[in-house]
């Protein structure tokens, strides 16, 4: 069930991501601002960062979904959401972790960079709801391709928005994402962890998309066999999810 | 061995090791949740597979055994509906 590809993909991932932790651990300095805390910056953002792209690439899948209904996309659409939503939840609680420890507070109402992304957060929490508020399967995938879609370009527009924003509280240790307020030793692990974490967020995706197509093919069997044995009319299986159904 | 009280951390250590717990705790979390999962389906996947199987290799005896369908549709005369 579970292809080479994905295992070579989890050693890749570990491997990165250990060596990044590791690297940001006994290699990066302590920053002389924020100290020792300053190490969560090397989970937070790469996590932060993977999680919102995750979104645009969960928007760009309904995009791709509402052009061709091919249901594939609509599958990877809403894979891409729960696995940043799942994401999400981490950036929010090292978030918060990092803000008590720099700031004293756990959250910080007044800083737009937080704000902005609990309400990215909150938006996508209302994605699986909607879903499950729809029972028609096709109706289900339109109007989610179409909330993915929205949202996923609400994301770098307030991504955006928060950056023109002033004054900051909130580092901004990527000096407006050009990288260039980042010392070369900060650099190393902040990017390998980066790419560990996309390749985490690959991992967990075809790991997930596994689950989805394994679950579509029990389903078709399940249909087939009741077709076989006669016993109940394939109408009358009951939904019990709403993740999208790709039948094998 | 240096006892653990005389090692002397850096200040917010307690939270970095909080926050790195907290990313792993969510991975380990995440993956039980989703291994669970999937072998409930490989069983599943497994026993209809079987299932499938059995039914078909039935529905095939069956079909070798009933009557030719020109001759099953003909109804016998008491079978007649009045």
């Amino acid at each position: 069930m579970y292809s080479t590809k994905l295992r070579s993909l989890s050693l890749a991932t570990l491997l990165t991501l250990g060596g990044a932790f590791l690297l940001a651990a006994y290699y990066a300095p302590v920053e002389a601002d924020q100290g020792f805390s300053q190490k969560i910056f090397y989970v937070h953002v790469p996590m932060a960062i993977v999680a919102l792209g995750g979104f645009v690439w969960g928007g760009i899948q309904g995009l791709l979904f509402l052009r061709t209904r091919d249901p594939k996309h609509d599958l990877r659409s809403y894979v891409a959401i729960h696995m940043s939503v799942i994401l999400g939840i981490g950036v929010l609680l090292t978030g918060g972790l990092w803000a008590r420890a720099a700031w004293g507070v756990w959250f910080e109402w007044r800083e737009a960079t937080l704000v902005s992304f609990l309400i990215v957060f909150l938006l996508y929490c209302t994605y699986q709801p909607l879903r499950f508020s729809i029972l028609d399967p096709e109706k289900q995938s339109r109007y989610a391709a179409v909330f993915a879609v929205t949202a996923g370009a609400f994301v770098p527009l307030n991504f955006m928005a928060v950056r023109l924003a002033n004054p900051f509280i909130h580092p901004r240790v990527l000096n407006n994402t050009t990288g260039g307020a980042l010392p070369v030793d900060m650099k190393i692990p902040f990017y390998l962890a980066l790419v560990g974490m996309t390749l985490l967020f690959v991992t967990l995706y075809r790991l997930e998309m596994t689950h989805k197509l394994t679950r579509g093919r029990v389903k078709g069997l399940e249909r087939r066999l009741e077709r076989l044995q006669g016993e109940r009319d394939e109408a009358s299986i009951p939904a019990r999810s709403a993740a999208p159904q790709v039948l094998a | 061995m240096t006892p653990l009280a005389s090692v002397h951390f850096p200040d917010g250590s307690g939270y970095v090791l909080a926050a790195y717990l907290v990313f792993f705790l969510l991975l380990l979390i995440y993956l039980g949740i989703t291994a669970y999962r999937l072998l409930g389906l490989e069983r599943r996947l497994g026993d209809l597979t079987r299932q499938l199987d059995e039914a078909e290799a039935k529905s095939a005896l069956d079909g070798a055994s009933a009557p030719a369908p020109a001759a099953a549709a003909v109804p016998a005369p008491d079978e007649v509906p009045r």
